[in-house]
């Protein structure tokens, strides 16, 4: 198939690893990818703040550029729920509902469009380490996406997955809320970190790069041994 | 108003790194989490039971008037007083006007947020009445001078030490720390109340309009006794109360007590539909109720936001939400807190002056999901957030905003900026954390990744061919 | 204008612009938007739509028939006994089931023994009359006007009820059935006396029979007992007895 790969600003600026992986197990699975070089961002630190007329301004250009797309897969469950959910919100109303719509149609998570999509779940990958699953609040509920990823981790050799407490209770990250309400953020966070420190795992991982950015960031000023990583990334290594 | 936003985030900050706090409401709603799963799973189909509550208050609240008319007509038939109240001030003068009437002294009520939504304690302390609540976790935090911490617990955030200091300091009991103990003392204390009191006053969970009767729900007894024993009863709802057919309390009953306190249901579910009736021996001989609008009315003109009326206030999205468990409940600095307060209180209270509470959320969803009428609550936030950047846009994040559209949508200007922030972060060691770090905010209390040492649009082009 | 219209004039204004109906089930005969009247002729095809009080004690066929979600309960009346006499035992009720009147005059009269009864509070009714014989106490009957200080010094309020509920293990009293509003919460032990046929299915039944038994005339007071009175106000603690009766106690003849 050709899938349109969509890598939104902070996984491109700051994580590439997560963008790469997925790239490399797509093609290695056989298919076609497109990355199109235009696009950087769904737009939804705009619509999260309130100010959807500049948001709309970014949504429009990647409702063109994907117009023509087959598959879209998105490198973040929250970027994700923006253009599968959050678009119909965003252009009800106006001459790019039905745009809006048909996009919806085509948008999958990573995790999502290999096991429902491509009836994946064996990605001949080997991981040997205890890790534990944060569920990124906007694939949870939005996109209600739950099983797939545990799935994929499953079929990892030498994983061994274990479940947190409240796997899928808030890390705090929640877009500019970490940086307008930064102490209930962090207190969420560090809720998160102290679940997954009971499981004795190695890794936190995720299908959210923005959930980990923000459990990493809290790890890495107030010490913790439990390293972050995405399930992307895992699923890369063989 | 900044004054309220502010409060809020002051308080926000001394209950984050209050960890014993913290621990004392996780405990409680850990709790409260096991026995809801439990009453949940005994339902057949608890998603159809939601859709189908979803569907009766979007009937009820979508024909208020009609609904609304015919409650009035058959509770006024059995020779209920019905009073209509515009503002929060007129339902106050309603009720003074029917203690004065009946020259009573003292009042015992049951739980009523509404009553905390129109100030109506301090109102009739001030004035000179003998006001006491009965619901226990109320009489606590009345003893205590607090507001109810949250709108189903009152007191959860007290332990038993504490409440039984209270008790020790106020009621001149012997201090203890055994709750049952406790709770008799309140008991006793309060069953002296109920039999001399003058008037009595409750709240409403719903209002029947198929039979004209008020419905409460409750474990401890103390509005059955509320609605028993004074000789003139008061009952206040607001407007949205309305359920259309009897039956749909063989629904919303076991809802409302599974989202609300996880039990299947509530000890006492009492319909009340009049004054004693000719033939009965007890009950008032009086019966008012005070309908209550207070900016209803404006929520309900906002139809994208109107299913917010719908709630059933069993505080299952406070039990859920990550910030009302990390900040609590006297945080929010108003009558409705966690989510539905969110979404609510700018309606009822003004917009600018409480938007703050929309975006004081990180729009995880897990209250929409808890919600048993299945209000979309976080998307409601985001429209408050919408709507407050409408009406009143922040100069300087509409241009923060406006740059941010200008950078993302093109290429060449991204690709600068990327440039610019590699540059900058080899600065920003120097003011990391500081006040004059322009990511303080995050810095704070957390590290910020770094710009990567190729981005994926630069390993993408590498590999183009050609 | 007064209040009561102001307010419904702005409720009208308001309801000129619609709402978005709840996603999810849609009904395709009316396009989902289905009013209570209409709701309850959307009968299922082989149950007509009743309104009339005179109707079985059939739920009234609704498109939201509750029971479709509420918790199963069996078909057998062995089976509701069984689900009534578990969910008493959760809810801390005592449950008796009884042979015959004699068994329920012999366990009043341990009761009060036991617990050391000095004055009963009842009201009139088939089975009453027999308990209160036997037990020959001093009694506040609440069927006439009562002093409630009277009341407050009983042991025990004894009442008859409407119905035992299986489905949640609650007691249906009405002002009328139950000897009036207080009598059944203000003594710290409530002695509920039931016959067979009263124990009925589930809450949807209960309102069926409530509406078969008064409607056009209800009592002013209805009340679905469920347990014991409690509370968790404090640390979410479970503690009985806190207002209302620290102890029921249900006999079945």
């Amino acid at each position: 198939m050709k899938v349109t790969l969509f890598i939104p600003c902070f996984v491109d600026l700051m994580f590439p690893k997560v963008g790469i992986s997925m790239a490399q197990i797509l093609e290695h699975l056989g298919h076609q990818i497109d990355c199109p070089e235009n696009l950087a961002c769904c737009g939804q630190p705009a619509f999260n703040s309130g100010y959807w007329n500049e948001s709309r301004e970014v949504a429009i250009k990647v409702l063109n550029e994907l117009k023509n797309s087959e598959y879209v897969v998105i490198a973040s469950g929250s970027c994700g729920a923006m253009l599968k959910v959050f678009y119909s919100e965003l252009f009800a109303g106006t001459e790019h509902a039905e745009a809006a719509k048909l996009l919806s149609s085509k948008c999958y998570e990573f995790s999502d469009f290999l096991v429902s999509k491509l009836g994946v779940t064996d990605l001949g990958a080997h991981f040997p380490a205890k890790v534990t699953f944060h569920d990124g609040c906007h694939g949870l509920r939005e996109l209600g996406i739950k099983r797939p990823a545990r799935e994929l981790l499953g079929k990892v050799r030498g994983l061994e997955l274990v479940e947190m407490k409240d796997a899928d209770v808030c890390c705090g990250f929640g877009g500019t809320f970490a940086a307008k309400f930064p102490m209930i953020s962090t207190a969420m966070g560090e809720v998160k970190c102290a679940s997954a420190f009971e499981t004795g795992a190695e890794y936190i991982v995720s299908n959210d790069s923005s959930c980990l950015m923000h459990v990493q960031g809290l790890l890495s000023r107030q010490g913790g041994k439990i390293k972050t990583i995405h399930l992307a990334e895992i699923l890369a290594q063989t | 108003m900044k004054a309220f936003a502010e409060e809020f985030k002051q308080q926000a900050r001394r209950l984050t790194e209050d960890l014993r706090h913290r621990a004392i409401i996780q405990t409680a709603l850990h709790k409260y989490e096991v026995v809801r799963d439990k009453s949940k799973a005994a339902f057949q189909d608890w998603q159809a039971a939601r859709q189908a509550a979803s569907e009766t208050k979007w009937d009820a609240i979508n024909h208020l008037d009609t609904y609304l008319l015919e409650f009035v007509e058959k509770i006024e038939a059995r020779g209920t007083k019905v009073h209509w109240a515009s503002t929060g001030q007129q339902a106050r003068e309603i009720i003074f006007g029917i203690i004065r009437e009946k020259k009573a002294r003292s009042i015992i009520k049951s739980k009523a947020m509404t009553s905390e939504e129109i100030h109506l304690n301090d109102a009739l302390e001030e004035a000179g009445f003998d006001v006491v609540e009965s619901d226990l976790g109320e009489f606590i935090v009345q003893l205590k001078r607090e507001a109810p911490y949250h709108i189903v617990f009152p007191a959860m955030h007290l332990t038993r030490g504490e409440i039984g200091e209270l008790f020790a300091r106020e009621l001149g009991s012997v201090p203890s720390d055994n709750p049952e103990d406790l709770t008799m003392i309140a008991r006793r204390v309060l069953r002296q109340k109920y039999i001399t009191a003058d008037i009595g006053l409750t709240g409403a969970n719903f209002a029947v309009a198929e039979t004209g009767m008020i419905s409460i729900t409750e474990n401890e007894g103390n509005a059955r006794l509320t609605a028993a024993l004074p000789k003139t009863l008061i009952s206040l709802l607001g407007i949205e109360k309305v359920l259309p057919s009897l039956e749909d309390l063989a629904l919303f009953l076991p809802m409302l007590a599974t989202a609300g306190t996880g039990q299947p249901l509530t000890c006492y579910n009492s319909l009340y539909g009049g004054p004693r009736q000719p033939g009965e021996t007890d009950g008032p001989e009086e019966y008012h109720v005070v309908l209550l609008d207070n900016r209803r009315t404006e929520l309900l003109a906002d139809a994208e936001q109107r299913d917010a009326l719908h709630c059933i206030r069993c505080g299952a999205c406070l039990n859920v939400c990550p910030i009302f468990r990390n900040v609590g409940g006297h945080t929010y600095g108003t009558t409705y807190s966690g989510p539905i307060g969110s979404v609510i209180t700018p309606h009822l209270r003004g917009l600018q002056d409480w938007k703050h509470l929309s975006y004081a959320s990180s729009l995880c969803g897990a209250c929409t999901e808890a919600c048993p009428v299945k209000i979309n609550l976080h998307h409601h936030l985001l429209q408050n957030r919408r709507n407050a950047s409408t009406q009143k846009p922040s100069a300087h994040e509409k241009l923060a905003f406006k740059l941010f559209a200008f950078v993302m949508n093109r290429p060449a200007v991204y690709e600068f900026a990327k440039r610019a922030g590699r540059l900058a972060q080899k600065f920003h060691p120097l003011v990391r954390g500081t006040r004059l770090d322009p990511a303080y905010g995050w810095t704070k209390t957390r590290d910020l990744p770094p710009v990567a040492k190729q981005t994926f649009k630069e390993f993408w082009k590498t590999r183009k061919p050609g | 204008m007064n209040e009561k219209d102001k307010i419904l004039a702005r409720i009208r204004e308001a309801l000129t612009v619609r709402a978005h109906f709840p996603g999810g089930r849609h009904d395709s005969t009316t396009g989902g938007e289905v009013g209570r009247d209409q709701r309850a002729q959307l009968g299922t095809p082989t149950a007509p739509f009743v309104s009339a009080p005179h109707s079985t004690l059939t739920p009234r066929p609704s498109r939201f028939d509750a029971r479709s979600w509420l918790p199963l309960v069996g078909e057998s009346f062995e089976a509701r006994l069984a689900l009534f006499q578990k969910n008493s035992t959760e809810l801390k009720s005592t449950f008796h089931v009884v042979d015959d009147r004699d068994q329920v005059s012999k366990s009043l009269c341990n009761l009060r023994d036991a617990e050391n009864w000095k004055k009963i509070g009842i009201h009139s009714g088939d089975l009453t009359d027999e308990a209160n014989r036997a037990l020959n106490l001093p009694v506040c009957c609440t069927d006439q006007p009562y002093d409630v200080t009277d009341l407050e010094s009983c042991d025990v309020g004894i009442t008859e009820c409407d119905a035992l509920i299986a489905q949640t293990g609650s007691v249906l009293v009405t002002a009328r059935s139950a000897g009036g509003r207080a009598l059944s919460v203000l003594p710290p032990h409530h002695v509920v006396l039931a016959r067979r046929e009263q124990l009925i299915a589930d809450l949807p039944d209960a309102f069926a029979l409530l509406k078969k038994r008064y409607a056009q005339n209800y009592p002013s007071f209805i009340s679905f007992i469920t347990g014991p009175s409690r509370t968790g106000d404090i640390e979410r603690i479970l503690v009985l007895g806190a207002h209302g009766p620290k102890k029921v106690t249900i006999f079945l003849l």
